[in-house]
């Protein structure tokens, strides 16, 4: 379970005592190298240029941005993009609303669908096996199906332009998306030895003390990874949010941004601004958290 | 004796705890899925606008889908779109994770510059791209003009568009290459110690090991990244409003407009049908088409 694992490679190597003191294969392996960090470095040009071009629009006059050919340096930054934008509309209320919705949802999630899971991997009864199949069809339904009776349903409650559709949802494990983090945790929860769970009921335990106690605290890696898709769902949902929130002051980040960018066509120094304020937070997070992200995706085996 | 009594104990235990423990996963799947999925079949069958009530009209709906032009051209469009956009992500995402695989400095570095663009926010993401494609001052163009290329109007032209948007798609390789990469870990070590005592090189332990190795992962992806490409909303509805001259009307943005918009629930709602049962012949054809090259290690074992 260490960092090992995640990162040892498995193939695309010779064994180690191959080709010793044969300086042709050697020469060929330097070779094989240097192909293979040109071809991380040209291969990252793409994925990161984007980036760039965003952050040095951000920094730019308008008058800067629209020089032929384009430049790509700002001179000067124009840094009052960022305060600028962000006040233009309130962006501090939506970041607000987004980690209110955040934190239920992931709260949520978390709890009810590794209670889901545990049931589902690690207790026996009548039936257990045909409902989880039954409940993993969903993951192929396409969300379009239940998109309007959902609607329908929050509006004769008069939920509309409240959070409860966007939250409670994810305090039922097999709604929606759910049910993809059941399998996940589900897969993740049987590698845990049973022996622990027949010790403690041994001894009297029950099977929510089992779980609370031993499969949980050993579980970290999994329940990282479920955090971290299910704060990333929440951080860029946008139909969810468009369909039920119209009150301005009730907007998520990702709402505020999309009404921001039909007001402000013209001003794509405020819009590069505002949409890297956006991007930022959750960049930041992933890079703190990716090594367990990697090692928990690798240890649940999705392949399965 | 003693035993026994705890054993039948332990198993009502369990059977009261497993479902009890399961209820919430169960209920969620009743209320937010099998009712709303029903619910919708019966409105299917209706002339509903919000605010009266539904009248029921048999099959009407699904007999003027046949007539109407928009939902063929979103079909089409659609089905464009996923034929070009899954296999150019599935292609680069298997290739960046091959490379991510090997013993290389700053791995995590690397692997956090290849999967940031999909953790982007689908506006941010249709914004900034917006910006590239910009006719006059976007990245792309400026690029080609700088390289003496011929330009494109990219996402403003009838016939650019599509492709323009498959480009933006394949920068969202993200999930697929983490899911090969989990893939790639698991292959056994020892096969290919066995290809390299026969003498076979990198290409003979890619071609006999790692790829008929992987085909189950390939596959998964493949069945997520069609049934997820069905489903695209954000650039149709952020970026181009599905034109020019309806290009890029994408399903899901036609099924919004005609129910959010037009606030015709019932005919949208037929709408939805169709996709589910789109969706669920593609899956059942390429499960089908699976047999034929998807290699499982131990048919039947856990």
């Amino acid at each position: 379970m260490s960092a090992q694992t995640a990162t040892t490679p498995r193939g695309g190597r010779v064994a180690p005592t191959a080709g010793l003191g044969n300086p042709r294969n050697a020469q060929r392996k330097r070779a094989g190298r240097i192909l293979l960090y040109a071809a991380l470095v040209v291969g990252a040009i793409p994925t990161v240029v984007p980036f760039v071009w965003l952050i040095r629009s951000a920094l730019m006059t308008d008058n800067q941005i629209f020089i032929a050919p384009p430049e790509w340096i700002p001179s000067p930054f124009a840094w009052t993009n960022f305060p600028e934008a962000l006040t233009a509309q309130p962006f501090l209320a939506y970041f607000i609303n987004t980690m209110v919705i955040e934190v239920v949802v992931v709260l949520g999630t978390v709890l009810t669908c590794s209670i889901a899971a545990f049931s589902f991997a690690r207790l026996r009864w009548r039936g257990r096996n045909l409902v989880f199949g039954i409940l993993l069809t969903s993951v192929m339904l396409p969300y379009a199906v239940t998109l309007i009776p959902t609607f329908v349903m929050w509006r004769e409650l008069g939920a509309l332009n409240t959070i409860a559709p966007l939250t409670v949802p994810a305090w039922f494990a097999g709604a929606g998306g759910g049910v993809f983090n059941v399998f996940l945790l589900r897969q993740f929860f049987l590698t845990i030895p049973f022996e622990l769970d027949e010790a403690a009921y041994i001894d009297g335990a029950s099977p929510w003390k089992v779980f609370w106690t031993i499969v949980l605290p050993l579980s970290r890696p999994a329940l990282i990874v479920v955090t971290i898709f299910t704060f990333i769902g929440v951080w860029n949902d946008f139909l969810g949010p468009l369909l039920y929130l119209n009150d301005e002051s009730k907007y998520t980040l990702a709402l505020g941004l999309a009404s921001f960018q039909s007001v402000y066509t013209a001003q794509w120094g405020y819009l590069m601004a505002a949409s890297a304020a956006v991007i930022a937070p959750i960049i930041a997070l992933f890079f703190f958290l990716q090594r367990y992200f990697i090692e928990g995706v690798t240890l649940t085996g999705i392949k399965n | 004796m003693v035993t026994r009594q705890r054993l039948s104990g332990q198993t009502r235990l369990e059977r009261r705890w497993g479902i009890l423990m399961a209820l919430p996963a169960i209920l969620g799947f009743v209320i937010f899925t099998i009712g709303p999925m029903l619910a919708s079949f019966f409105f299917s069958l209706t002339e509903w606008t919000i605010g009266a009530s539904p009248k029921f009209v048999g099959a009407d709906n699904y007999e003027r889908l046949v007539g109407d032009e928009l939902f063929w051209k979103s079909l089409s469009v659609t089905t464009y779109y996923t034929l070009g956009s899954v296999p150019l992500i599935l292609i680069v995402g298997f290739f960046l994770a091959l490379l991510l695989n090997q013993r290389v400095r700053g791995l995590s570095f690397w692997r956090t510059i290849y999967y940031v663009p999909t953790l982007v926010p689908a506006i941010a993401n249709a914004i900034l791209w917006l910006w590239i494609f910009n006719p006059d001052f976007g990245l792309l163009n400026s690029a080609l003009r700088q390289g003496g290329l011929p330009t494109s109007q990219w996402i403003y032209s009838e016939t650019a568009v599509i492709p323009s948007l498959v480009i933006m798609s394949t920068w969202g390789f993200g999930n697929a290459m983490v899911i090969f990469l989990a893939g790639l870990q698991g292959v056994p070590r020892h096969l290919y110690e066995a290809v390299s005592i026969d003498g076979g090189g990198t290409w003979a332990r890619f071609r006999f090991v790692t790829l008929p190795m992987m085909t189950p992962t390939i596959f998964y992806n493949l069945v997520v990244g069609v049934i997820g490409t069905f489903q695209v909303f954000n650039q149709a509805y952020v970026m181009t409003q599905g034109g020019p001259n309806n290009a890029s009307l994408f399903y899901i943005f036609y099924l919004y407009r005609t129910a959010f918009t037009e606030s015709e629930m019932g005919y949208a709602s037929a709408l939805a049908w169709v996709l589910f049962m789109v969706i669920m012949v593609v899956t059942f054809l390429l499960f089908q088409n699976a047999r034929r090259w998807v290699y499982y290690e131990m048919a039947g074992a856990r």
